[in-house]
C-alpha cells in the first residue's frame, strides 16, 4: 500500500486531480450522515465514489489501484453496508482491496463473513489477502487454523499471514494439524512444504517471532 | 505467432484447454456472457455468472500466461424471459469494471418484441459507458436477423465501428462490411464455417476490420480454431503479417476503443498485485 503524499509524489496531473475529486466525495459521504443511518441505505443506492473505486486502476494506474481503493474506504469510513457491497458486486481486485483495508475501518468483527467468503475461494490473491491483520485480530482458533492450512494447500506464502507468530505460539492443536498434513504428504511420496515447517517451529510455546512480509 | 480469440466460452472449458491454447499461441482473449446451455430462472444467477468472469476465469486464465477479458449483457435468448429482464437495470454497475471490454453478446434471436428492447437498450448502455458492443447475428433466418440488426444499430448512438457483428458467413458478410462495423467469423468443427471457408473469405474481402474466433463452448466446439485457421491461412499463401492482422492487431484494435485491455498477463503471484510475466504475443 502507497500512502497519499506518495501517490500524490507519483500520480501525474489528471490522475491526481481525479484522486482529490474522488477523496472529497468519499469524505461528503462520511461527513453527510452518521455511521448508524448510512447502514439503512438501500442497495440500489451506491454513492458516487463507489464508482470511482471500480475505476481507480484506469484512472490512477493498475499499480495504485489497490491504494487509492484503500485510501477511498478510509476517507469515507465505509459502513459496513459499503464494504459489503464493494466486496460482493466487486472483481477479484476490487475484493482484495477491501479485505486488506478491513482492519482500518471501525467495523469491529462485523465484516468477519466477508473474510470466511475470501477463505472459501480459490484464488490466492483472495486467500492471501483475507489473513490479513483483521483476520489476525477477530478470526476464532478454528478458523484462523483452517485459514493458515488453507496458505499451505494453495501456497500462498505464509508471510501473508498478519501476526502468524503471536498467534501460532503455544497452539498444540495447530502443531498437530500440521503434522497430520505432513504425514500425508509423506506418505503420499510428495514434499512437505518449507512453510509447513516454519509454522510448526512457530507453534512451540516459547518461539521467536518471525518476520512477516508488510503489505 | 500470437493469437487473440476475440469469443470464446472459458467458463466451459478445462485447464487442459488453457494449455493447449497457450501451446497454439493464444495469448489473449475475450468472453462474452452468453446462455450456459440451461435457462437461468433469476438475475442471481447471472450475477455470480458475472463474478466468474470478473474473477475466476481471469485468475485461471493468467496461471497459464493467457490475458482474460469479457463482455456482460443480457443474452437475446434469455431477453425473452421476464424472470431474466431484470439484470438489464443491473448492467450498469457492472460495466464500469477494469476487464469489461464491450457490451454483449447482444442481438437478436428468434426477433421478439422483447429483444427489439433489450438490444436498443444494451447498445445505449455501450454508448453510454464508452464501450464497443459485440453484436450475435442470429442461427435461424440469419441474413433477414443481419439486416433487422444493422437497422438498430443505425438508429441507435452507437457508431458502427464499435459495432462487432459476429457469427457472419458467405451469405452475410457483404451486408455487415458494408454497415461500417467490424465483422466476426465463428469457426466451428462442423458445417457452420470451416477454416477453408475463412480463407476464401479472405482473399476475397481482405484482411480489413474482420476477426475470426472459436466461438468454443459446452457445445462441440474446438478452442484451437483461431491456430487453424492462421495456418491455413499461410498455407493459402497469406503473410504472417496478415496472419497477425486477423488474429491479434484487429481485435486488439477493435476492444481497444473501450480503452481497458490490458495485455500483459500477470503471474497469479498473491502477495502483490503482480509481476509482468510476459507481453502479449512474444
Ligand atoms: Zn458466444
Amino acid at each position: 500500500m502507497t500512502a497519499r503524499k506518495e501517490l500524490d509524489a507519483e500520480l501525474g496531473g489528471t490522475a491526481r486531480a481525479w484522486l482529490d475529486e474522488a477523496l472529497a466525495e468519499a469524505a461528503h459521504d462520511a461527513a453527510a450522515a452518521p455511521d448508524a443511518l448510512r447502514a439503512e441505505v438501500s442497495p440500489c443506492a451506491s454513492p458516487p465514489w463507489e464508482l470511482r473505486y471500480a475505476a481507480a486502476g484506469r484512472h490512477c494506474g493498475p499499480e495504485h489501484a489497490d491504494s487509492v481503493r484503500s485510501l477511498l474506504l478510509v476517507e469515507a469510513r465505509a459502513p459496513l453496508s459499503s464494504v459489503t457491497r464493494l466486496y460482493e458486486q466487486g472483481t477479484a481486485a476490487e475484493r482484495r482491496a477491501v479485505l486488506l483495508t478491513l482492519h482500518l475501518l471501525d467495523l469491529g468483527d462485523t465484516a468477519l463473513p466477508l473474510v470466511e467468503d475470501a477463505l472459501r475461494a480459490n484464488d490466492t490473491r483472495l486467500v492471501a489477502a483475507a489473513v490479513g491483520p483483521y483476520a489476525a485480530d477477530h478470526l476464532d482458533p478454528h478458523a484462523w487454523r483452517h485459514a493458515v492450512l488453507k496458505c499451505l494447500f494453495t501456497e500462498v506464502p505464509v508471510a501473508a499471514v498478519a501476526r502468524l507468530a503471536d498467534r501460532a505460539r503455544g497452539d498444540a492443536e495447530l502443531a498437530r494439524m500440521l503434522d497430520d498434513f505432513a504425514a500425508e504428504r509423506t506418505a503420499a511420496g510428495r514434499p512437505v512444504p518449507e512453510d509447513l515447517r516454519t509454522v510448526l517451529a512457530l507453534t512451540a510455546p516459547t518461539a521467536a517471532p518471525a518476520p512477516t512480509e508488510e503489505f | 505467432m500470437r493469437i487473440f480469440d476475440p469469443h470464446i466460452h472459458m467458463t466451459s472449458r478445462t485447464t487442459d484447454d488453457y494449455r493447449a491454447m497457450y501451446d497454439a499461441g493464444v495469448r489473449a482473449l475475450v468472453e462474452p456472457s452468453f446462455w450456459l446451455g440451461q435457462p437461468r430462472t433469476s438475475p442471481a444467477s447471472f450475477f455470480d455468472y458475472f463474478d466468474a468472469l470478473l474473477g475466476w476465469e481471469p485468475f485461471r486464465a493468467s496461471q497459464y500466461g493467457i490475458a482474460h477479458h469479457c463482455t456482460l449483457a443480457l443474452n437475446p435468448k434469455e431477453a425473452n424471459d421476464p424472470r431474466c429482464t431484470p439484470v438489464l437495470d443491473a448492467l450498469p454497475r457492472y460495466l464500469v469494471k477494469d476487464s469489461v471490454v464491450a457490451v454483449g453478446e447482444i442481438g437478436y434471436d428468434s426477433m421478439t418484441p422483447a429483444e427489439d428492447h433489450a438490444l436498443a437498450a444494451q447498445l445505449q448502455l455501450a454508448a453510454d459507458h464508452g464501450l464497443p458492443a459485440l453484436v450475435h447475428t442470429p442461427h435461424r433466418d440469419k441474413l433477414a436477423g443481419l439486416h433487422r440488426t444493422i437497422d438498430v444499430i443505425r438508429e441507435s448512438n452507437l457508431p458502427p465501428e464499435f459495432v462487432l457483428l459476429d457469427h457472419l458467413n458467405e451469405t452475410t458478410v457483404k451486408a455487415a462490411t458494408d454497415s461500417g462495423c467490424w465483422a466476426g467469423f465463428s469457426i466451428y468443427p462442423d458445417t457452420k464455417m470451416d477454416e477453408d471457408r475463412m480463407v476464401t473469405i479472405l482473399q476475397n474481402h481482405g484482411t480489413e476490420k474482420i476477426l475470426v474466433n472459436s466461438a468454443a463452448d459446452w457445445g462441440k466446439s474446438d478452442p484451437l480454431k483461431t491456430r487453424k485457421v492462421a495456418d491455413a491461412m499461410l498455407k493459402a499463401g497469406f503473410t504472417e503479417d496478415d496472419v497477425d492482422q486477423v488474429l491479434w492487431r484487429n481485435p486488439v484494435a477493435f476492444y481497444g476503443q473501450s480503452g481497458r485491455l490490458q495485455l500483459d498477463v500477470l503471474t497469479p503471484d498473491p502477495l502483490h498485485e503482480g509481476n509482468s510475466i510476459l507481453r502479449g504475443g512474444e
